[in-house]
């Protein structure tokens, strides 16, 4: 081992588009490997749990994970990985903010299992077999890792020191942090590695945009064909550009689809959704409550809308377990 | 757990609920209701904001997250906002929370808008009244608590 | 923008009042103020007995200099009432007077709750709530404003006009904008006015006269307010004019046109004398019409029919070249500083009580119909004729038509009784008549009142005290109609047939005070009179900066009463002109340019346009901002603060009511 700084990376309940963005660093993550001794890293090199648990406390310079909290062995994992980092970055909307995963607090565990193992129609269980922590057979005792309720962002299980936002991250950010990290100079703990300002200030379509929108229409990105020069809010479609924080450089704008929110909302905003909901509403071209009734019927899922990437991490969390009927 | 002061524990459930009331025509009514001696439920706790459309949903939810059982905003009629339209907006907003909160699983009964001119004071009254007792017959929000589980909730023994 | 002694050094002051027993009986005041004691922050709480009095005021000055404080939250009454008051005391005590929080535990507190325990803990919850926030509140200045010089006086009644002479005096421009052709209002229709029975003709003209003469008046009739903007100290007024098919200036009053007018015979109801004469097409609404001007009926004028051949009227006028027939309507635009309102009231519909038989039965008739019969240049010349051309020999007054009756108007409209004493006088004196006034109670106070009620009483008017529950005809074709009540007094059932039935019809808000009250930006009271800002404290102000009530569109009153309120609003006009300027809350709304992402959500938000998108960044111009919050709640950044309630404070405050600190 050299006196490189150490870094590791980690999963936990993701799709994996965090690590491909990592590995899509190209050229740049080759420069990064030779800056640093990468000692933990499950999807790409083969260490294990135990060489982690015989680290020093603080002895990794840097942990990204990436990825919600789902389960228990997840949950451990991170507070291991705390204690071993000096530094912990939740890289990625799952880990920041819940993320797509965190759309499954709108169920509680007992509903998922169901849908999942029994009534999805692709599901073939005729013996109604579920996942248990804890199995016995032929005299072995299979144990698998507990799977909680609510899903939770990284922050609401243990101390995150930073942030680098996206679903997933751009490289300019990860090339950024990483940057921030091995030069030291960081901004004060708790900060989003993106700038704080809305996404409208980079996109090269705001110029087209109304000062005084009224939306009478919402469109679906598949009902119209978008001109791709004009704000898409003011083409009716729904962009959460104005309620999410810039630095991806307006990607999917440049790709003529609206911003979903992976870059989550700025610091001053306490709930991503909720803000972006009271912009959306106020320009709403109607007074006569039917008529607003009738305009807002154009956003079918309005949690799965404005919440896309942060249900964990608003301040509602999750739907209310006691009021949550349980879909077949 | 936060200590509330309001008791919850004695004999029936007492909720809580956040009140936004405009500068100009609800907030007046409530004083009104006060100088004629009107008596009401002492549930609600009245925030004053200059206008319903200054509002943010984020309030809302503030509200619901941190014990409140219920939200109230009251505003001018339409047409008679002091600043014009400000009540519109907060319609607006109205509307879209309510669905919103509906797919989070709050009962509609806990989130209510209300126009109550400034002459209104028993309607005041009347609304204070009746939200109150709906909340009671609901029971409590109890998001705290779901919240606060979260962070010691215990994985599945046996699922389903 | 956080506030500036965040670090747990914020040394707080509270101010629990006990206002006598007000607040002191249904909360345990102490309690409270031991409570606040123990919050974070407090170094000071105190409870005293009514801490707006000097000695509670000074009770904050002094703590601030002894005690170093920097906030201070006073728990008492509603902040519409003495934010001001408390605010002045900690300035005096040389901290930023912004750096205050007024709690209500009075209006929203000890008035509205009986059980102590809850409305205690409802008081700790405020108090709690009042000492999170004003930890975020930061100094800010009050917004002075300039105060144009001219004022606006909506209606030319009598309150208008005695508002408008009292501005005018003062040497304020003022702009007299009446609907009707000519100014005067009601109290021009009235023969004599009570208790004093001067005759309303001679007191009114000379007023009405001054009016026209005035030279910082200007005098618009046939006309309305159409659109206001602005706020106080420069209210831009747009007003429209009705074409009076003559040309004001050119006209001179010598009301030849009238004469000679093709049609003979008036053929149109005569609105001033609400229907008991005709008038021609062109006619003046009454001798001492102001302005002496005519007016010509497009209704009934056959020139914007068929076209009149002779036009004996332009004839006439030759080369005074008065009359225009294609007049149109205009519109004239004008900044005045505060406006008066003065738009009076209506008089109770009798057709709305059917067994009254108003409008089945000749001969009962309202109040207001008869003061033009009595009046000397009414359309009886004073002569009280009947519709059917006898000269009563008794009368039945019907008392509260339309006031304090459930299925009406529940007020009581405060000069029914006493003009129908003037009514029972007057034709008493004109025809020697039997008079009957039914009346519920007899409401005859302030000067004067009582003294004439007594000498009616004895010139022999017999007063019965019971409603009147049926009107019908006499049996045997006589003419006369029975009045049946139940005398209270006597506790029997009268049946009383009169000649002439009179309705004491009562005072209601114009039908249209709603748009009214609309296009001012103010309130009404339940009943639908313009509501006042405070009933004792601010009797003529209204909860718009600036504009003010006069008379009886406020409610029901006198014309003793109507002068002295219209003087009142006068005297609150100019006081607002004199000093030049007004200071404003400073709840303004600003962008924080680096927080701005310039996506415009908040543009359209405002109701004054106060936000421009300058370079791709929201900009707020102050001036223009009236502080509604509006943008506040709409910006998906969170860019933009309102000053006093900023995020942080309400997201404090939220806090604050709900969990312990
Ligand atoms: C039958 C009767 C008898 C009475 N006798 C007496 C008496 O003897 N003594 C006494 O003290 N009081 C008497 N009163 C009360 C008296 O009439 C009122 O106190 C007084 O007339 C109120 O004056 P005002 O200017 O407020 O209203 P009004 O006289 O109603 O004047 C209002 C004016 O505003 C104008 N206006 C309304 N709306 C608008 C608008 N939107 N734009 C422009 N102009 C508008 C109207 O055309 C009118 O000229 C009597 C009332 C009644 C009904
Ligand atoms: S809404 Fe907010 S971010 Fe958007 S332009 Fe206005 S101030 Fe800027
Ligand atoms: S607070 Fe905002 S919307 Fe309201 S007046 Fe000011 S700038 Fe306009
Ligand atoms: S001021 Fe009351 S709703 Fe706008």
């Amino acid at each position: 081992m050299t006196d490189k700084p150490k870094v590791a990376f980690y999963w936990c309940a993701s799709c994996g588009g965090c690590e491909e963005a990592v590995v899509d660093l190209a050229e740049e993550l080759l420069g990064v490997a030779a800056a640093v001794d990468i000692v933990f890293w499950p999807v790409a090199l083969d260490f294990k749990r135990a060489d982690v648990e015989a680290m020093e406390d603080g002895e990794i310079l840097a942990t990204f994970v990436n990825g919600a909290i789902r389960t228990t062995e997840q949950e451990e994992m991170v507070h291991l990985l705390r204690k071993k980092s000096k530094v912990l970055v939740a890289f990625g909307a799952c880990a920041q903010l819940g993320g797509i995963p965190g759309l499954a607090n709108l169920w509680d565990r007992e509903a998922i299992f169901e849908r999942a193992y029994l009534t999805s129609p692709t599901t073939e269980n005729p013996a109604g077999t579920v996942p248990l922590t804890d199995y016995a057979a032929n005299g072995h005792r299979i144990q698998l890792p507990g799977f909680y309720d609510t899903v939770m962002s990284l922050d609401q299980v243990t101390q995150v020191d930073y942030a680098v936002p996206g679903c997933a991250p751009t490289p300019n950010l990860i090339a950024a942090a990483v940057g921030a990290l091995l030069s030291g100079d960081l901004p004060p703990l708790g900060t989003v590695l993106a700038p704080d300002v809305a996404l409208c200030s980079e996109c090269d379509r705001r110029d087209t945009k109304p000062e005084d929108l009224h939306i009478t229409a919402f469109k679906r990105p598949h009902e119209i064909i978008a001109d791709d020069e004009t704000c898409l809010l003011a083409q009716g479609l729904l962009c959460l550009g104005p309620a999410t924080r810039a630095g991806c450089g307006a990607q999917c704008i440049g790709a003529n689809m609206p911003c979903t929110g992976c870059f989550g909302p700025t610091s001053r905003v306490h709930d991503q959704g909720a803000k972006a909901a009271s912009a959306i509403a106020s320009l709403v071209g109607a007074d006569d409550p039917a008529e607003i009734e009738r305009i807002l019927d154009g956003i079918p899922d309005p949690i799965g809308t404005f919440y896309r990437y942060g249900l964990p991490h608003s301040l509602m969390v999750r739907r209310r377990q006691d009021t949550v009927e349980t879909t077949a | 757990m936060p200590e509330t002061t309001t008791d919850t524990s004695s004999n029936g459930f007492e909720p809580r609920i956040v009140a936004f009331f405009c500068n100009w025509c609800t907030y007046l009514a409530a004083d009104l209701a006060g100088t004629s001696r009107m008596k009401y439920a002492p549930n609600a706790r009245v925030i004053r904001v200059m206008c319903s459309g200054r509002v943010d949903p984020q309030f809302v939810l503030e509200a619901l997250a941190n014990g409140a059982d219920g939200v109230l905003i009251g505003g001018c009629h339409p047409g008679d906002c002091h600043y014009q339209e400000g009540n519109y907006k907060a319609l607006r907003r109205f509307k879209l929370l309510q669905r919103m909160v509906a797919d989070l699983g709050v009962e509609e009964e806990r989130l209510r808008l209300e126009w109550i001119s400034a002459a209104e004071a028993d309607r005041v009254r009347v609304v204070m009244d009746e939200m109150t007792d709906q909340l009671r017959r609901l029971g409590p929000f109890r998001h705290e608590e779901a919240v606060m589980a979260i962070a010691a909730q215990q994985p599945q023994e046996v699922p389903v | 923008m956080s506030g500036p002694s965040l670090n747990g050094d914020t040394r707080i002051g509270v101010y629990v009042c006990h206002c006598g027993t007000n607040i002191a009986g249904p909360i345990d005041v102490e309690a409270v103020t031991e409570y606040a004691a123990g919050l974070p922050g407090v170094v000071v709480a105190r409870a005293y007995k009514y801490m707006c009095s000097d000695p509670g005021q000074e009770l904050i000055t002094h703590d601030i200099l002894e005690e170093g404080l920097d906030r201070v939250v006073v728990a008492s009454c509603s902040p519409s009432l003495h934010e001001e008051t408390f605010r002045r005391a900690v300035a005096k005590g040389g901290v930023n007077p912004y750096l205050f929080q007024m709690v209500n535990i009075r209006e929203h507190g000890s008035w509205v709750h009986d059980d102590v325990e809850m409305a205690t803990a409802k008081a700790k919850d405020l108090v709690r709530a009042g000492v999170a926030r004003v930890r975020f509140h930061r100094p800010l200045e009050p917004r002075r404003v300039p105060v144009d010089g001219s004022a606006m006086v909506v209606g030319g009644g009598i309150a208008g006009i005695h508002a408008a002479l009292t501005l005018a005096n003062a040497g304020k421009h003022v702009y007299l904008v009446e609907r009707e052709p000519t100014i005067g209002g009601h109290m021009a229709q009235f023969d004599k006015t009570f208790p004093t029975l001067d005759c309303a003709a001679c007191i009114l003209t000379p007023k009405m006269t001054q009016v026209r003469n005035h030279p910082n008046i200007t005098l618009w009739t046939m006309a309305e307010v159409v659109e206001v903007d602005g706020f106080v100290g420069a209210y831009r007024v747009k007003v429209r004019h009705e074409p009076r098919f003559i040309i004001e200036d050119a006209c001179v009053g010598c009301l030849e046109c009238i004469d000679v007018c093709v049609f003979r015979n008036g053929k149109t109801p005569d609105e001033f004398n609400l229907g008991l004469s005709k008038r021609k097409p062109i006619y003046i609404p009454f001798p001492q019409a102001v302005p002496q001007v005519v007016v010509i009926d497009p209704e009934a004028c056959i020139e914007f029919r068929a076209g009149c051949r002779k036009k004996t009227c332009v004839e006439v006028c030759a080369d005074r070249n008065a009359i225009d027939f294609q007049q149109v309507a205009t519109f004239d635009e004008v900044e005045v500083g505060t406006i008066v309102l003065a738009t009076g009231f209506k008089t109770f519909d009798a057709g709305r009580i059917p067994y009254y038989g108003y409008g089945r039965y000749d001969n009962v008739y309202t109040a207001l119909e008869v003061e033009r019969l009595v009046n000397a240049a009414g359309p009886t010349t004073g002569e009280v004729v009947l519709r059917d051309g006898r000269t009563p020999q008794s009368v039945g007054i019907i008392h509260c038509v339309g006031s304090r009756d459930e299925n009406t108007n529940t007020h009581c409209s405060r000069v029914c009784c006493m003009y129908s004493l003037k009514l029972a006088h007057l034709m008493k004196e004109k025809t020697g008549a039997e008079v009957y006034n039914f009346y519920i109670d007899m409401r005859t106070p302030g000067k004067g009142m009582e003294e004439f009620y007594n000498r009616v009483g004895s010139e022999g008017v017999h007063f019965i005290r019971g409603k009147v529950g049926d009107v019908y005809p006499e049996a045997g074709d006589t003419g006369r109609l029975v009045l049946q009540a139940e005398d209270t007094l006597l506790g029997r059932i009268r049946k009383i047939p009169v000649d002439m039935v009179v309705l004491a019809t009562g005072i209601e808000p114009q039908s249209d005070a709603e748009d009214v009250r609309r296009l001012f930006n103010i309130t009404c009271s339940a009943g639908g009179f313009f509501m006042e800002r405070h009933p004792k404290l601010a009797p003529v102000s209204t909860f718009t900066d600036g504009v003010f009530l006069a008379g009886t569109c406020q409610g029901p009153r006198d014309i003793p009463d109507t002068v002295a309120q219209a003087g009142a609003a006068a005297a609150e006009a100019l006081a607002l002109i004199d000093a030049g300027s007004i200071l404003l809350e400073p709840n303004t709304a600003f962008v924080s340019a680096e927080d701005c992402s310039g996506c415009k959500t908040c543009i359209g938000m405002c109701p004054y346009q106060a936000i421009a998108h300058i370079d791709g960044k929201a900009v707020i111009n102050e001036v223009l901002c009236k502080g509604c919050g509006t943008c506040v709640a709409a910006c998906p950044s969170g860019a933009i603060h309102q000053n006093l309630f900023d995020d942080d404070e309400i997201f404090e405050e939220i806090l604050g009511v709900l969990i312990h600190a």
